[in-house]
């Protein structure tokens, strides 16, 4: 493709076939007042001096901090073969690849990451992919208001304020009641759930692990959302399902998540990527593309766009949602990465991040005046107590050459003390001990 | 084209048949021609409350999705579970097997407002001119 944009002559060709004077005149009907006065566009550079500029910015970046920092978002392993597949120019260059005669490659791609998170999150029906975690929740939540009919909405405290504030910011103009229940040591609390249940609600949202790093079976929950006749929705992180009762075995109705951590790096936050699996019952509801299976008139398999009814360009103002685009590219990597490693090596993944979380906590129990928060079981990621303000600390461990964790007094109210560590399987047994003692230097000085 | 004596119509193509205190209604022949295969056929929950003129149901055939209104007002009491796993009896039989749901009525003096299949033909030979 070119990318020259048009020529002068080409200019003078169009303006005079439309019989328009100048590009400026395009533009007459906007009234002098509404338009901008100056564009602040610097002069081009050269290569060179952008090549310059660009590495300065960059050296502003602190990539040699050890990494204990999740809240969502991980510091996994990213084998070479998923940039290298995922950067082949067919699939990196290719745009709205969903014309099926010239798409093949594309579609059955998309088609194989929609089993993966169907087999991940043990539900039936997966879309083509969501922008990120959070829309993929807001998506889950408005499914959840058109197939029961009902406003009300009880979002856990455990799910991840950013999502909570993606809700609440997304539906702010829909009359859209959201209830929050507290978490209790550290788990879900049944008591309020149960509480604000009612023949209004539509759906019930909780996180597993939730945002503290504890882990949960919900099932007890679901069934009582599910006699009330409203939905569950689970978000969760598809590492963990690795070893975790999945979103299906528990119930649910609708899981989705955040999918950096299938082999997309932390990238300052994006591009992401967002997964929803739903159950057969929901699937006219789910929003995006969806790629199926069929035959050709010769029998052979082949990859289709279906159920498009659902969608924008067919029913307009009543479609499922307004979201056409997806994050194929991000779809892609999660695919290589998950083939990559297999259902073995996914499992073998989540059991050693298990079993680092688990070793860190033990080493760091042994930290003067630092407390383990033990109350719930944990995944890859706990919560510590200390003896200090968790912002100073983290402040202190950069200097050290710590991401150390977030401090969770940033999100929680009265918190301000406890520092939410996440522990990857990145993380060696020398870098746990180096931690421990870096955060007892960092806790006396 | 099939246009049953014993029915009454409304302008967007639906059928009602009123027996008693239960009333049948569907989507015409005229609709089902016009629409194309039937993929798919999202009802009226049994218990739900529908207002006439008011979106009761929604059709989608391969490349259209269309909404179908309540001819009349009132609860419906019955759904035809196997539009669920044969929405092609909606073209193969639009106002027997094809039915969509049954609605107790709560004002039948609305039949007023609907159309003879005398007057039906015509309004639909009135479109095709």
């Amino acid at each position: 493709m070119n990318y020259i944009s048009h020529t002068e002559i080409e200019k003078s060709e169009m303006l005079k076939a439309i019989g328009v004077k100048s590009v400026a005149d395009l533009f007459k009907d906007i009234p002098q007042e509404l338009r901008p006065k100056s564009f602040d566009i610097p002069k081009g550079k050269s290569e060179f001096e952008v090549i310059e500029h660009l590495k300065s910015l960059s050296r502003k970046n602190a990539t040699r901090l050890t990494d204990f920092v999740g809240a969502g978002f991980y510091d996994h392993y990213i084998p070479a073969a998923v940039d290298a597949l995922a950067g082949d120019p067919r699939f990196y260059t290719a745009y709205t690849p969903y014309q099926p005669e010239c798409s093949q490659g594309w579609l059955q791609a998309i088609y194989e990451y929609q089993t993966v998170i169907c087999e991940l999150t043990g539900l039936d029906v997966s879309n083509a992919s969501l922008y990120d975690g959070g829309t993929a929740l807001y998506e889950a939540a408005m499914m959840a208001v058109r197939l029961t009919g009902r406003k009300k909405i009880i979002v856990d405290s455990g799910v991840s304020l950013i999502y909570r504030t993606m809700l609440y910011t997304y539906t702010s103009n829909l009359s859209i009641e959201f209830v929050e229940t507290p978490v209790v040591h550290g788990q879900s609390c049944r008591e309020d759930i149960f509480k604000n249940l009612d023949d209004k609600t539509a759906a019930v949202i909780v996180q597993n692990p939730n945002f503290f790093g504890a882990v949960d079976d919900f099932s007890d929950i679901v069934k009582r959302v599910h006699a009330s006749g409203a939905l569950a929705i689970a978000s969760v992180y598809p590492v963990s399902l690795g070893m975790l009762k999945s979103p299906g075995e528990m119930g649910f109705d609708i899981a989705t998540g955040e999918g950096q951590s299938l082999g997309l790096p932390l990238s300052f936050g994006g591009p992401y990527l967002g997964f929803i699996g739903v159950k057969k019952e929901c699937m006219r509801q789910m929003p995006g593309r969806i790629v199926g299976a069929t035959v050709d008139k010769d029998g052979k398999r082949g990859f289709v766009l279906t159920l498009q009814a659902r969608e924008q360009h067919i029913r307009r103002e009543r479609a499922t949602s307004n979201i056409c685009s997806n994050e194929a590219l991000c779809g892609l990597r999660a695919v290589i990465y998950t083939s990559l490693l297999g259902k073995a090596g996914m499992k073998d993944l989540a059991q050693l991040n298990y079993q680092k979380a688990e070793f860190a906590k033990s080493i760091l129990d042994k930290v003067p005046h630092v407390k383990v928060k033990r109350s719930s079981p944990t995944f890859n990621e706990f919560t510590l107590e200390l003896p200090k303000n968790a912002d100073d600390v983290v402040h202190r461990m950069i200097n050290k050459g710590f991401a150390c964790g977030l401090p969770l007094g940033r999100f929680y109210k009265g918190l301000d003390n406890y520092l939410l560590v996440a522990v990857t399987e990145k993380r060696t047994k020398e870098e746990i001990v180096n931690f421990a003692n870096s955060l007892e230097a960092a806790l006396c000085s | 084209m099939n246009i049953p004596d014993n029915l009454l119509y409304t302008k967007d193509h639906e059928w009602v048949k009123i027996e008693g205190d239960n009333s049948t209604i569907g989507i015409t022949d005229y609709a089902q021609n016009a629409l194309g295969d039937i993929t798919f056929i999202d009802l009226p929950k049994v218990g739900s409350i529908i207002k006439r003129s008011g979106r009761c149901a929604t059709v989608e055939s391969v490349k259209a999705a269309s909404d179908v209104y309540a001819p009349l007002t009132g609860e419906i009491t019955k759904a035809n579970a196997e539009l669920a796993s044969h929405p092609e009896l909606v073209n193969k039989s639009a106002y027997e097997s094809g039915w969509f749901a049954q609605i107790k009525a709560a004002d039948l003096s609305e039949k007023s407002k609907l159309m003879t299949a005398a007057q039906y033909k015509e309004y639909v030979q009135g479109l095709s001119k």
